[in-house]
């Protein structure tokens, strides 16, 4: 049984990961109805920005530009995806199969314009000293790096609860989600609203991207690598819910870790793709539904 | 969602209506006749540039050619589950891995008589794979490749559309398939040949490939797969079933509301148009005498979105010119600058979906409408001139 609390770990650290990246897209696809492709270009985005920082700052400073890092990831991809919202997504509102093709189109784009300006190689970003290491625990190492990421994720899903639960501008939000038309009539700028989603959905997309600069090496495909999850987490998770992509990251990341080890790698993603389908015959609308009258 | 499917579907019915044929058609011949004339005039066009093709192309021209017209075979499939259907599939490149794979495991078997593929004495393996022995016969792999994947996504769709899983879900689910289809093949060394695929094939069925001769039967047999997969896309289209088809696209719960069963009509095109992909990539094997996990994972498969959206979707003619022009257009933008190609098709998705969501096809009707407005215009001048 002693694999049983290291696969436990390593799962935690890949749910928190998905669920970062999951929350962006299960706002924008419960709110405005819009399957972000780009969503995997901004974590890459993000996963860049202490690279070019640490390049900036130096070798010695590589803690703080680590730092200093988050919220420019945060701000750097939020403002690509409030651009993105601002030029094209607007135009396509109402046409979700149509936005998917035109924001993947944008990803082509932006990878090859980060293989163009950092070159097509992987590349590694140094951890800061204070993150590197591990904490033993019994016969567990646990990595100081998955720690963080797993407390940083955490933190950020308290704030984002709090948000939608307690401030005016989250209650804004769960009211255009859950009625767009019955919002706009309330007098809620639903175009304010949505910009505002996309915005904050996109840079928390950023913050994932130098989160997983502590996980391995980054290049510019590597939102091809998580979007694919990360879209199963809110088809799991049910749209626009919070506490199902909680769960839904939960139950893939684990799910996948305790699958890798039992058979392999390759294998394990047909086995969860094969339980997602079994799943959704239970629960088409995913764990967390928005009950509605409407038909479809 | 019902706003969204309604808008949806009037971008795409929202199809002009006939030109009727007014009075005072004069010497000008009707529109009904001249629409015969063009498409007589498109068959003659088409059926000169397969006669000629293999005369003036060098063999290596030919056999891209031929790899185009089995894109066009996949992207006829895939309209009819996108365009006609509604259903977009980010997955077809399974499909068509599946009918690749299944036709390249039988010729690799031929190839190593009785003992075992190339691939599999380098990866250690000792007996023959027991989900390979049954394809040493091309009476059961030659079919396999069609109807594996016909099967897989009749099984697939019947267990979705029943829980009305659609639209952008299924959209994702297909694609997280591709992407698990991948990786399940890049994994299985031994019995897939890994991140290489499946290579090597030197011989089909006697005929020897890489030669001039072999290239130009297998262009026609490409060229042949076309007009036949075209026939039944119009076939089906045009049928009964077609037209259910294209209502379930725009208003599936007032089909179902009028007592027909859309899930039975979504399965079955859903695993035509598979099977139209696997009879593609049992094609694809012998023109291109390899395969991949590269051909069949995310990113193909949404390329084989991209001929579909550029040619024209809900039309007939438009995936075929839209596979033929996007493949050549990614094979000479790869020869001259390797990353411009992922900036065109970039642009290519964002310009088509948001000015011109009706492809090719849909600027061309746009053109043509001019055109006869102006006629139009002539006639009504020279009408007014007469009188006074």
């Amino acid at each position: 049984m002693d694999f049983v609390l290291p696969q436990l770990f390593a799962g935690l650290g890949i749910a928190a990961v998905l669920l970062l990246i999951a929350l962006g897209l299960t706002f924008t696809f419960g709110q405005m109805n819009v399957i972000n492709m780009a969503h995997g270009e901004f974590i890459m985005a993000g996963a860049y920005a202490p690279y070019v920082l640490q390049g900036v700052l130096g070798a010695g400073l590589a803690g703080l530009a680590f730092g200093v890092a988050l919220p420019v990831a945060f701000l750097v991809s939020g403002l690509a995806g409030l651009v993105l919202e601002r030029t094209l997504i607007r135009r396509m509102y109402g046409r979700p199969l149509d936005t998917l093709l035109v924001t993947w189109g944008i990803s082509l784009v932006l990878q090859q314009l980060a293989r163009d300006l950092f070159g097509a190689p992987n590349v590694q970003v140094a951890a800061p000293t204070w993150l590197q290491g591990a904490l033993a625990v019994g016969p567990l190492d646990l990595s100081f790096a998955r720690l963080a990421i797993i407390a940083l994720v955490s933190a950020i899903v308290a704030v984002v609860g709090v948000y939608l639960a307690r401030l005016p501008h989250g209650r804004r939000m769960r009211a255009v989600m859950q009625n767009r038309q019955l919002a706009g009539c309330s007098g809620i700028d639903t175009d304010r609203v949505d910009q505002l989603t996309f915005f904050v959905g996109s840079g928390l997309a950023g913050v994932a991207g130098v989160a997983l600069t502590l996980l391995g090496p980054i290049g510019p495909s590597i939102g091809t690598f998580y979007i694919v999850d990360a879209f199963l987490v809110v088809i799991v998770g049910g749209l626009g819910q919070l506490r199902g992509a909680v769960v839904a990251a939960l139950f893939l990341g684990l799910l996948n870790s305790f699958l890798e080890y039992g058979s392999n790698a390759s294998l394990a993603k047909v086995l969860v793709f094969a339980a997602i389908v079994v799943f959704l015959q239970f629960r088409p609308q995913g764990l967390v539904a928005l009950r509605t009258r409407a038909l479809t | 969602m019902a706003a969204t499917t309604a808008t949806e579907g009037e971008v795409l019915s929202a199809q002009p209506p006939g030109p009727d044929p007014g009075p005072g058609t004069g010497g000008e011949p009707a529109p009904t006749a001249r629409r015969a004339l063009r498409q007589g005039l498109a068959v003659a066009v088409a059926l000169v540039v397969v006669v000629v093709a293999p005369l003036v192309l060098s063999e290596f021209r030919l056999a891209l050619l031929a790899k185009y017209l089995v894109f066009a075979v996949v992207a006829i499939g895939l309209n009819l589950a996108w365009g006609y259907g509604g259903m977009l599939s980010l997955g077809h490149g399974v499909f068509f891995g599946l009918g690749a794979y299944c036709t390249a495991m039988h010729f690799k078997l031929a190839d190593a008589r009785s003992g075992l593929p190339d691939f599999m004495t380098w990866s250690g393996v000792e007996s023959l794979p027991a989900i390979w022995a049954p394809f040493r016969s091309a009476w059961f792999a030659l079919p396999a490749a069609v109807l594996v994947p016909m099967v897989l996504a009749a099984l697939l769709g019947a267990s979705v559309f029943r829980r009305r899983v659609r639209g952008a879900y299924f959209a994702l689910l297909t694609q997280a398939l591709a992407a698990a289809f991948a990786i399940l093949l890049v994994g299985q060394q031994g019995l897939t040949g890994g991140t290489n695929g499946l290579t090597n094939i030197t011989e089909v069925f006697g005929l020897e490939l890489g030669n001039p001769r072999s290239t130009q039967v297998l262009f026609f047999v490409a060229a042949g797969a076309v007009a036949a997969t075209f026939l039944i896309a119009r076939q089906v289209v045009q049928s009964r079933f077609g037209r259910l088809l294209m209502a379930v696209r725009d208003g599936e719960d007032r089909v179902r509301f009028l007592g027909y069963d859309a899930n039975r009509v979504k399965v079955l095109a859903f695993s035509l148009s598979a099977g139209m992909a696997g009879l593609a990539g049992a094609l694809f094997v012998p023109i291109v005498g390899i395969v991949s996990p590269a051909n069949v994972g995310v990113v193909p498969s949404i390329e084989m979105v991209i001929w579909v959206a550029i040619g024209g979707r809900a039309t007939l003619a438009g995936p075929i010119v839209g596979a033929l022009v996007v493949s050549s257009a990614h094979t000479s933008l790869s020869e001259w600058y390797p990353g411009g190609w992922l900036y065109l098709q970039g642009a290519l998705f964002v310009v088509t979906m948001v000015w011109a969501p009706r492809g090719l096809a849909g600027l061309a009707e746009v053109v043509r409408r001019r055109r006869e407005h102006d006629r139009a215009g002539a006639r009504a001048e020279v009408a007014v001139g007469t009188a006074s």
